[in-house]
C-alpha cells in the first residue's frame, strides 16, 4: 500500500541522500578532491534542462501534439553542436572576469552596467518564477495522485486542500532549506557550488532511470514493444494523427527548434550549471555529445508512453500530464509508480534548487547590491563585514522566490497560465541572445543598444505572451485578445499586425525577437560606445587573445595599497578568504608577504575581480571606484588593446609611409627637373656654340666657292689653293660633326663601348704608327719610353687610340717644326698606369688648363689660323678616360711645353697572361 | 592545435546536416502514414537522425587530438 507516509518517508529518504550527496561532494572540494571535476558530471547536470516539464509534460505534450514535443530536445541537440565556439567563449570569459550570473554577464559586457544588470535579473525573474511555480505543482500534484492510489484521482477534482496541509507549501520550504543550505554555505569569489553540482547530477541519473523503467514498462510490459503500440494507435484515427506533422505544423516545428537552442543556453539555471559551475573548460567537449544522448534517452519511451495512455485511460479523463505516474498506478505496480514519484521529484528539485540558486545571486547581485551601495545611509561601502549582510540577502531571496514561485502556484492553480508557462519562460530568456550573442561577437554593439533591446523584446513578450495568458486565466478580460486593446484589430496579442496562421509561441518569438534584435543593432549603430563599454567589449570579443596574452588589467591605471583592498574585500566576502586570496596573488607575482605587493593596477584589478565574485561586477566596480584613485583609462591604452584601434594604426604607418615614400619621390622630381633644366640650358648653349663652330667652316666654304663661281679667270694655281681650302674645310666640317655626335653620345649615355682588357702599350705603339706621318712631315722627333712591367687596363682599344691620337697630334701641333721633341711615357704608379705626352711647344698659360677641355674652347693664343681643331677632341678624350675611371690633365708652363697625363685603373696581372702577352 | 581547429568546423558542419535533415522541407517527405519494423517513419527518422547526429559528434569529438 501507498500511504501517505510511505510516500513521505521515501521521499524524505531521497532528499537525504541529496544532502548527503552534496555535503560529501562540498567536503571533497574543500579538500581539493572534487568529486565534479570530470565531463561525465558536467554533461549530466547539464540534464538540469529537464525538469517535472519535461518528465510528465513531454508525455502530455505528446499526447496533444504528438511529435510536437521533439523540437524542445532537438533544438539542443542541435545547439550544443555550436556549443564549440559560443558557449566555450562565454565559459572563457566569465572564468576570465568572474562572472556569475547571465545578468552579471550581460551588464559586465556592457560597460558594468547596472541598469542592465538590473534589467536582465527582472526578466529572469518574471520569466522564471512560474516556472518555479509549475515545478511545485507537478511535485504536488503527483503527491496527491499518488496519495489516492490504488484510485486515480486528478488533483483538480481532488479535495481542496487547507493552506497548512498543502504540500506544495512544505515542498517549497524544504527545497529553500536545501538550497540556502548548500547554495549560500558561503560567499566565494568563483560562486561555484560543487556539493550542489553533485547532487544535480544525481538527480539527473535518478530522472532518467525512472523515466526510462516506465516507459520500458509500458512499451514492453503493458504491451510488446514499440511496433505494438504504434500499430494499435494506427487504428485509432484520433491517435494516428499524432505520429506525423499537420499542415502547419512545420513553422512552429522550426520556431521550437530555435526557441529551445537558445533556452539551454540562457535559462538562468542553465547558465549557473554549464558557465558558472564550470571546473574545466575542457569538460564541455565531452558534454557535446553526452547531454544529447541524454536527451534521446528521455525522449525514446515519451510518444510510447503517451499513445499507450491514451489507449488505457481512452475516455477515463485521466490527465496525459499524469500518464508517467497513472500508468504504472493503473497496472498496480506500487514500486515502479513510487519510482516514477521520485523520478518527478528529482526533475522538480533540481530544476528548482538550481534557477533558485541562479536568480538570488542575480538578484543579490544585479538589484539588491546597486541599491543598497547607492543608499550612502547604510554605508554598506564602509561597514565592517558586509559578508553576512551578504549571505542574509542571498538567503533572503531564496527564500522569497520559492515563496512568490509558491504564491503564483496558490493563485494560478489549474489556470492556463501555469500549464503553458515553460514555452513562455523559454521565449522570455531568448530575449537575451541578441545581447549576449552580439555581445561576444560584434564589439560595435553600445549599452543603450542593450537596453534598448532588452525592453523593447520584453515588451513585445509582456504584451504578445503574458498578458493572453493571463487574460485565458480568467484574469483580465478575453476582449482584447478577440477585438484588440480599444478595439483596434491590428493591435491584436497573438495576431500583432495581422499576423495569423503562427501558433501563439511562434508569433511572440517571431515580433519579440525582431524588435529586440531591431532596436539592439539600430540603437547600436546610431550611437556610440563610451571608453568603459568600448574596452568591455574588446576584453569580451577578443577573449581568447587576452586570456592567452596580456591580462586585462592593463587598460586600468587606477592604483591603491594593498592595505586599502585588502579589508574593502575582506568585508565581501570574509576576511580570512580574502587574506589568502590576496596571498595567493602574492605569490604569483613573486612577492612573500603581503605588505611587499606593489599597489598597483593589477592589484586593484585583482581585488575588483574578487569583489565581482561576491556582489557582481557592476557593483564590485562601484565599490573600487569609492575606494581607488582610479585615473580614466587613457584614450592610448584604451586603443591600444582594440582590434580596430591596431588597424588604424596600422593604416596610419602605411600612410605615413606612403607619404614619406611620396616625399622622397617629389624631390626625386625635383632634382630631376632642375637637371632637365640644367641639361636644357646646357643644350641651348650647346647648339649656339655648334652653330657658330659649324658656321665658321660654312662661311669660308661659301666665300671661296662664291669667288671660284663669279670669276672664272682666276689662275689655275689660285683656283687650287680655294679648292684646296674648300676641300679641307668641308673635312673639318666632316670632323666637327662627327665629333658632335660622339660627344652627344657620350654624355647621352648611349655610346656603345666594347671594353676589355688591353696591353697599353702596344695601344700607345699603335697610335704612334698611326701618326707617325705627322711627325714625319713637321720633323718632330717622337720618343717612347715604357718602365711598366705590367701595363694591363680594361678599356676599349679603339677609343683610347683616338684618344692618344688626340694627344699625339695636338702635340705635333704645337711643336715647332724640326725643333719640335715629343715625348711618350708609359709607367706605374700604385695601382695605376699613368701616361704622359709631353711636348717642348709653347705651353698652355694656367688660366686656360681647364678651359681647354671644354667644348669648343680652345687656348685663345695658341690657335693659328690653319691648324685649328675643333674645339671637341680634348674633351671627348677627358670623357673617355673618365668613363674608363680614369684622369686626364695637363700641366704646364709658359714656353716650357705642356704635358699632357692621364691614368688608367691598371688591371691585377693575372698567372699566364703576362706569358701570353710576351708571346705576342 | 590545427586539428582541433577542424573539430570546431567539422561540429557546425554537424549542425548544419542536422538542421537541415530536422526540418521543413526534408522533414516533410517522411511525414507519411507508413511504417518502419511497426514504427511510423517520421518518428523513425527523427529518432535516427537524431542518433546519428550525436554518434557524428562524438567521432568529431573523440578523435580529436589534445
Amino acid at each position: 500500500m501507498l500511504q501517505g507516509w510511505v510516500i513521505v518517508t521515501v521521499s524524505f529518504a531521497y532528499l537525504g541522500v541529496l544532502f548527503a550527496i552534496a555535503y560529501t561532494g562540498d567536503q571533497r572540494a574543500e579538500a581539493g578532491r572534487s568529486i565534479i571535476a570530470n565531463p561525465y558530471t558536467y554533461a549530466l547536470s547539464l540534464a538540469v534542462y529537464c525538469t517535472t516539464w519535461t518528465f510528465y509534460g513531454s508525455v502530455g505534450r505528446a499526447a496533444s501534439s504528438g511529435v510536437g514535443f521533439l523540437p524542445v530536445y532537438l533544438g539542443p541537440t542541435l545547439a550544443v553542436a555550436l556549443w564549440w565556439y559560443v558557449l566555450r567563449k562565454i565559459i572563457r570569459i566569465s572564468k576570465a572576469f568572474r562572472i556569475t550570473s547571465i545578468a552579471d554577464f550581460v551588464a559586465s559586457r556592457y560597460g558594468k552596467s547596472q541598469l542592465l544588470g538590473g534589467l536582465v535579473t527582472v526578466i529572469a525573474v518574471l520569466g522564471v518564477i512560474p516556472y518555479i511555480s509549475l515545478q511545485l505543482k507537478a511535485v504536488s500534484s503527483s503527491y496527491t495522485i499518488l496519495r489516492h492510489y490504488p484510485q486515480i484521482v486528478m488533483p483538480a477534482k481532488a479535495e481542496a486542500l487547507p493552506f497548512v496541509q498543502d504540500t506544495a507549501l512544505y515542498i517549497a520550504l524544504i527545497l529553500a532549506a536545501f538550497t540556502i543550505l548548500f547554495g549560500t554555505r558561503h560567499l566565494d569569489a568563483t560562486e561555484r557550488h560543487e556539493g550542489l553540482v553533485a547532487a544535480i547530477a544525481f538527480e539527473s541519473v535518478v530522472k532518467l532511470l525512472a523515466f526510462l523503467a516506465v516507459g520500458a514498462y509500458v512499451t514492453f510490459g503493458v504491451y510488446r514493444g514499440f511496433g505494438d503500440i504504434f500499430q494499435r494507435a494506427q487504428e485509432l484515427p484520433p491517435l494516428r494523427a499524432l505520429t506525423t506533422v499537420s499542415g502547419g505544423g512545420y513553422g512552429t516545428w522550426a520556431f521550437l527548434t530555435v526557441l529551445s537552442m537558445l533556452s539551454v543556453m540562457f535559462l538562468p539555471r542553465q547558465f549557473q550549471i554549464s558557465v558558472v559551475e564550470n571546473v574545466d573548460e575542457n569538460h564541455l567537449h565531452k558534454a557535446i555529445w553526452l547531454f544529447p544522448l541524454y536527451l534521446l534517452l528521455i525522449n525514446v519511451f515519451v510518444l510510447p508512453v503517451a499513445l499507450g495512455g491514451l489507449m488505457l485511460f481512452s475516455g477515463a479523463g485521466v490527465d496525459a500530464d499524469t500518464f508517467v505516474l497513472t500508468v504504472p498506478m493503473a497496472q498496480r505496480k506500487e514500486g515502479l509508480a513510487l519510482f516514477a514519484f521520485i523520478g518527478g521529484l528529482s526533475a522538480g528539485t533540481g530544476m528548482v534548487i538550481v534557477e533558485t540558486i541562479a536568480l538570488s545571486t542575480m538578484v543579490c547581485n544585479d538589484l539588491v547590491m546597486p541599491v543598497l551601495l547607492r543608499l550612502d545611509r547604510l554605508r554598506v561601502g564602509q561597514r565592517g563585514d558586509v559578508s553576512r549582510l551578504l549571505l542574509a540577502i542571498r538567503r533572503l531571496a531564496i527564500a522569497g522566490i520559492l515563496l512568490l514561485g509558491y504564491v503564483y502556484f496558490r493563485v494560478a492553480g489549474e489556470a492556463y497560465a501555469l500549464v503553458a508557462i515553460g514555452l513562455i519562460s523559454f521565449a522570455a530568456v531568448a530575449q537575451f541572445a541578441p545581447a549576449i550573442l552580439g555581445g561576444i561577437y560584434w564589439k560595435g554593439a553600445t549599452r543603450a543598444g542593450a537596453i534598448a533591446g532588452l525592453s523593447a523584446g520584453f515588451a513585445v513578450w509582456a504584451y504578445t505572451l503574458l498578458l493572453p495568458s493571463f487574460a485565458k486565466s480568467g484574469w483580465m478580460p478575453t476582449g482584447f485578445l478577440t477585438a484588440g486593446p480599444f478595439g483596434i484589430a491590428l493591435l491584436r496579442p497573438q495576431e500583432l499586425f495581422g499576423l495569423s496562421g503562427l501558433d501563439d509561441i511562434s508569433h511572440a518569438l517571431l515580433w519579440s525577437l525582431l524588435a529586440n534584435g531591431g532596436a539592439y543593432v539600430g540603437v547600436s549603430l546610431i550611437g556610440a560606445p563610451s571608453v568603459a563599454e568600448t574596452t568591455q567589449a574588446a576584453l569580451f570579443v577578443d577573449v581568447f587573445r587576452h586570456t592567452h596574452a596580456t591580462g586585462p588589467s592593463r587598460i586600468w591605471r587606477g592604483t591603491a595599497p594593498v592595505g586599502d583592498l585588502l579589508p574593502l574585500v575582506g568585508r565581501f566576502i570574509g576576511p580570512e578568504r580574502a587574506r589568502e586570496a590576496f596571498l595567493a596573488h602574492a605569490r604569483r607575482r613573486g612577492a612573500e608577504r603581503l605588505e611587499d605587493l606593489p599597489a598597483d593596477a593589477d592589484l586593484v584589478h585583482f581585488a575588483e575581480t574578487q569583489l565581482a565574485g561576491a556582489i557582481g561586477g557592476a557593483s564590485a566596480r562601484v565599490l573600487v571606484h569609492s575606494l581607488v584613485q582610479e585615473e580614466p583609462p587613457g584614450i592610448a591604452e584604451v586603443m591600444d588593446i582594440l582590434d580596430e584601434a591596431s588597424q588604424v594604426r596600422a593604416y596610419s604607418r602605411e600612410l605615413e609611409q606612403k607619404s614619406r615614400e611620396l616625399e622622397a619621390a617629389t624631390a626625386e622630381l625635383r632634382a630631376a627637373n632642375a637637371q632637365l633644366q640644367q641639361l636644357d640650358r646646357l643644350k641651348d648653349d650647346f647648339m649656339s656654340t655648334v652653330t657658330h663652330e659649324l658656321r665658321t667652316p660654312l662661311t669660308s666654304i661659301r666665300s671661296f666657292s662664291e669667288i671660284l663661281l663669279a670669276e672664272p679667270g682666276i689662275a689655275p694655281a689660285e683656283r687650287e689653293r680655294f679648292l684646296g681650302i674648300i676641300v679641307k674645310e668641308a673635312e673639318r666640317l666632316t670632323r666637327l660633326i662627327n665629333q658632335t655626335l660622339e660627344m652627344a653620345k657620350i654624355e647621352s649615355g648611349s655610346a656603345e663601348w666594347r671594353t676589355s682588357e688591353l696591353a697599353v702599350d702596344q695601344v700607345i705603339q699603335e697610335a704612334v704608327e698611326a701618326t707617325g706621318q705627322l711627325f714625319r712631315e713637321k720633323e718632330v722627333a717622337l720618343s717612347l719610353a715604357c718602365s711598366a712591367p705590367h701595363p694591363r687596363a680594361r678599356a676599349d682599344r679603339d677609343r683610347l687610340i683616338q684618344v692618344l691620337i688626340n694627344l699625339l697630334s695636338n702635340a705635333v701641333k704645337f711643336c715647332a717644326p724640326r725643333d719640335g721633341r715629343v715625348e711618350v711615357r708609359l709607367r706605374e704608379v700604385d695601382d695605376l698606369l699613368r701616361i704622359d705626352v709631353q711636348d717642348n711647344g709653347p705651353g698652355v698659360r694656367p688660366g686656360d688648363q681647364e678651359t681647354i677641355f671644354q667644348r669648343f674652347r680652345q687656348a685663345a693664343d695658341t690657335v693659328d689660323g690653319t691648324s685649328r681643331g675643333t674645339g671637341l677632341g680634348l674633351a671627348i678624350s677627358r670623357r673617355i678616360i673618365e668613363h674608363f675611371g680614369g684622369r686626364l690633365w695637363v700641366e704646364s708652363e709658359v714656353g716650357k711645353g705642356a704635358t699632357f697625363s692621364f691614368v688608367l685603373p691598371r688591371e691585377a696581372p693575372a698567372p699566364g697572361a703576362t706569358a701570353a702577352e710576351a708571346g705576342r | 592545435m590545427r586539428r582541433s581547429d577542424r573539430s570546431g568546423e567539422r561540429l557546425v558542419a554537424t549542425f548544419v546536416l542536422g538542421w537541415v535533415l530536422l526540418n521543413y522541407p526534408v522533414l516533410s517527405l517522411f511525414a507519411r502514414p507508413r511504417t518502419v519494423g511497426g514504427v511510423p517513419l517520421l518518428y523513425a527518422w527523427v529518432f535516427a537522425v537524431w542518433v546519428l547526429v550525436i554518434v557524428v559528434m562524438a567521432l568529431v569529438i573523440e578523435s580529436r587530438r589534445e
